[in-house]
């Protein structure tokens, strides 16, 4: 069996993917992609430990942020298609209409 | 034996003595709070009993002063307590106060019930019936003050019954404030009254600088204190002494009517009658005698002074008797004359001649009174017939009202022996007991004064002897003018005689007028007698007037040539206005001094009362008007404070200090808003790295911690 570190190493790489896409992409799609990126990396290391230390909590976690997820989903994909059909783009450096 | 006897054993009544003061004060507040509802007669009569009842009070001090001569003093209540001064509201009696107390309260009750029917014909007279009530209001208190000024035990309770006194002579000579006697609008009579107010506070000053001087060098007002203490004082100081009996003197010229401030009683004849016969003849200018007799002790420490009282008062004698013959007013003769009485009164006493003084203030009181109050049923008789005729004339439809017709002046008199007998008769009694014809009372009481004179001031006694011939050629003047000859206008011909309330108190006045000599008859001298035990207690030396044949010869036959000249210049011809006054033809020029006075009201206001009045206007406008109120108050402190206002608490401290500090922060919010806005880029990445960097931040010190 693979040892808790590996894990945790993917769960940082891919977090450190996540956050990376978030600050430099600027479509929509793609940053909404790297949220969930950054979300999955943090659930599989609730996976991790919980099946290191034998405790459920961690596993009934993931549960909790998948279902988060899915309703980010379902929010965050209506707020691109809102904005796409008054802007024409999903470019985020476009919208920057509350600039001080 | 017998008698003595009785007199020993009489009661001791001397605890009544604050009564001669209640009397008067619950007959006035019964009059102030029931008169309303009372009818004319009630109100008469509560006031005349409440003086009445004073008078009993009197005549059983009298009494006990019989058995017990020495008097007591009565104190009523503690009043005064300042470090060393000590004074109580007491009451003295003694022989000297107990004197002036039968005075005012024996004269002031008939000339109360005279005033019932006199007054009752002025309000009808002059339509305001309302005042009625006031005026035996005004009346009993000034029995109550002048009570308060014979009965006080200390000068400073003199002095509040002399300012008493003072107050209520204004009230009543300022009767009719509104009108004058025919009831037409004029201010004359409130002028009168004011002058003398005005007058008898120069006076009052006088007083209070010499209550105040006796303070300060006896450390008491209290009579025994400052008489017993006087002898001592007067060895080490006399100045001062002589410092307060000068200044009392001024307090004396100005209530007794003296030289130089006997100005306002000629004028005070503006008040009804009863009031000229009471306050302004009888009893309240007589307050000034009594004072310089009550001070006796201190005044025969002084002869300076009491040359110079004596003095003033014979001066005053004969100047105002010269004025009285030129006088065409039947009520400003007998002021003049009361004028001229007072000076033989104010003499004798500076003289050192106090029981004379007293003698004569007595028996002046009854014929004065009863002169006034004659020429008040005169004057009354006079306007009764000018009504008729007036009504007459109405009835004929001939109307010539004369508006200015004077019911005073003696040229609109004449022949009225027979309108008004009663009158007449009592008006020849008075006149000839103040003439000084034998047996009346002003023979006696005059002739004392004369005697006493002859021996202790030879100035004093030429002056007051010309003045007493003077006296009885105005009085003898007065007579043929009014009651004889023709009337010499129809409203003396139409006269009626008075009722019986006015003529039965004027009776018992003629008979005391006639028989008041016998109070101290010469020889007997029960008068001296009984004043004698007031003096001596302080070793005033009393003069037992020795009855001079000479001085009363002579004083008589003065007397009786005055009235002879009188006849011959008045008596056989009837003088009316038209004509110049017969005595003008023979004196000239010196008789239009008589009839104007000497020009002395004149001179007073040339002299004093112009340059005053140009004062008072001077301060009033330069001085408050132009200096404090236009310079001052307006520029200097309004006009500091706008400036200190504009310039420094509004353009500087308001508007820089606070607006500045308002201003400034705003700007300074708006400048720092003006930064933080670039942090505001509106990039979502941007928004983004920044919590990025903070999840960081706040991880690191969390785990380096």
């Amino acid at each position: 069996m693979l040892p808790v570190t590996y894990y945790v190493g993917l769960s940082a790489v891919l977090f450190a993917i996540g956050a990376l896409g978030v600050l430099i992409r600027r479509n929509a799609i793609i940053i909404f992609m790297s949220i969930e990126l950054m979300l999955n990396a943090a659930n599989l290391a609730f996976v991790a430990f919980a099946r290191e230390y034998g405790a459920l909590s961690g596993q009934i976690f993931v549960f909790f942020v998948m279902t988060v997820a899915a309703a980010e989903v379902a929010v965050g994909l209506a707020l691109i298609v809102a904005i796409f059909r008054t802007k024409q783009s999903i470019d985020v450096d476009q919208m920057s209409s509350l600039k001080g | 034996m017998l008698l003595s006897e009785t007199i020993s054993n009489t009661p001791n009544f001397f605890y009544l003595a604050p009564w001669v003061v209640f009397f008067p004060v619950i007959g006035l507040l019964i009059n102030i709070i029931f008169g309303g509802r009372f009818s004319e007669k009630v109100i008469g009569t509560v006031a005349s009993v409440a003086s009445g009842l004073t008078f009993v009070v009197a005549a059983l001090m009298v009494l006990s002063l019989r058995a017990h001569p020495e008097g007591a003093t009565i104190p009523l209540a503690e009043w005064i307590t300042i470090g060393e001064l000590q004074l109580d509201w007491a009451f003295r009696v003694d022989t000297l106060s107990v004197t002036m107390m039968m005075v005012v309260g024996g004269v002031g009750t008939l000339i109360h019930i005279y005033a019932i029917g006199y007054m009752h014909e002025d309000v009808q007279y002059k339509k305001d019936p309302k005042r009625y009530r006031r005026f035996f209001v005004f009346f009993n208190l000034f029995i109550a003050a002048m009570m308060i000024l014979v009965s006080g035990d200390n000068y400073l309770m003199l002095f509040i019954g002399w300012e008493g006194v003072g107050l209520c002579s204004f009230l009543l000579i300022g009767f009719w404030y509104e009108m004058d006697t025919l009831a037409r609008p004029s201010t004359a009579n409130a002028m009168a009254a004011k002058k003398a107010f005005v007058t008898n506070r120069v006076g009052d000053f006088g007083f209070l600088i010499a209550g105040m001087m006796m303070f300060w060098t006896f450390k008491s007002v209290q009579f025994d204190n400052v008489f017993l203490a006087a002898e001592h004082i007067a060895e080490n100081q006399p100045g001062i002494i002589l410092a307060i009996t000068l200044f009392m003197l001024l307090g004396v010229a100005g209530k007794s009517a003296q030289i130089p401030l006997y100005v306002w009683l000629p004028d005070a004849m503006a008040g009804p009658t009863p009031v000229s016969a009471l306050i302004h003849a009888a009893t309240m200018v007589t307050a000034g005698v009594y004072l310089v007799a009550r001070s006796a002790p201190l005044y025969s420490l002084v002869p300076q002074a009491q040359g110079v009282v004596a003095l003033v008062g014979g001066a005053t004698a004969l100047f105002a008797a010269t004025i009285a013959v030129g006088q065409y007013d039947i009520k400003k003769v007998l002021a003049y004359s009361t004028i001229s009485q007072l000076g033989f009164m104010v003499a004798a006493v500076g003289m050192g001649a106090f029981v004379a003084g007293m003698f004569h203030l007595v028996t002046h009181a009854f014929f004065k009174a009863l002169l006034f109050l004659s020429a008040g049923s005169v004057i009354l008789g006079v306007e009764r017939g000018h009504h008729h005729a007036a009504h007459k004339h109405h009835r004929r439809g001939d109307h010539h009202g004369e508006a200015d017709f004077d019911p005073g002046d003696m040229r609109n008199m004449g022949g009225m022996r027979k309108t008004m007998p009663v009158t007449f008769w009592l008006y020849v009694i008075g006149a000839l007991a103040l003439a000084g014809i034998f047996p009346l009372a002003g023979f006696w009481s005059k002739d004392e004064i004369l005697a006493e004179a002859t021996a202790l001031n030879f100035t004093v006694y030429i002056l007051l002897a010309v003045a007493a011939f003077f006296t009885a050629f105005y009085m003898g003047r007065q007579i043929w003018m009014v009651f004889f000859g023709q009337p010499k206008h129809e409203a003396a011909g139409h006269a009626e005689e008075s009722p019986l309330v006015i003529t039965v108190p004027l009776m018992i006045l003629a008979a005391l007028s006639i028989l008041g000599g016998a109070l101290n008859l010469p020889g007997v001298h029960t008068f001296t007698e009984w004043l004698e035990h007031t003096f001596e207690a302080f070793e005033v030396h009393v003069h037992v007037g020795e009855f001079n044949i000479i001085v009363a010869i002579t004083s008589t036959i003065l007397a009786l040539v005055a009235i002879g000249l009188s006849w011959l210049l008045y008596g056989r011809r009837t003088v009316s206005r038209d004509q110049p006054d017969p005595l003008k033809r023979i004196l000239g020029p010196i008789f239009v001094g008589m009839e104007n006075k000497w020009w002395i009201d004149e001179l007073y206001w040339a002299v004093i009362l112009n340059p005053y009045v140009a004062l008072a206007r001077f301060t009033a406008d330069v001085i408050d008007g132009r200096f404090w109120h236009d310079w001052f108050h307006d520029k200097v402190i309004a006009g500091t404070y706008q400036w200190l206002s504009k310039t420094f608490l509004d353009a500087w401290f308001d508007q820089r200090g606070i607006d500045g500090f308002a201003n400034g922060l705003a700007q300074a919010v708006k400048e720092l808003a003006q930064r933080l806005r670039g942090i505001q880029t509106g990039f979502v990445r941007n928004y983004a790295l920044s919590v990025f960097i903070g999840v960081v931040v706040i991880l690191g010190y969390l785990i380096l911690q």
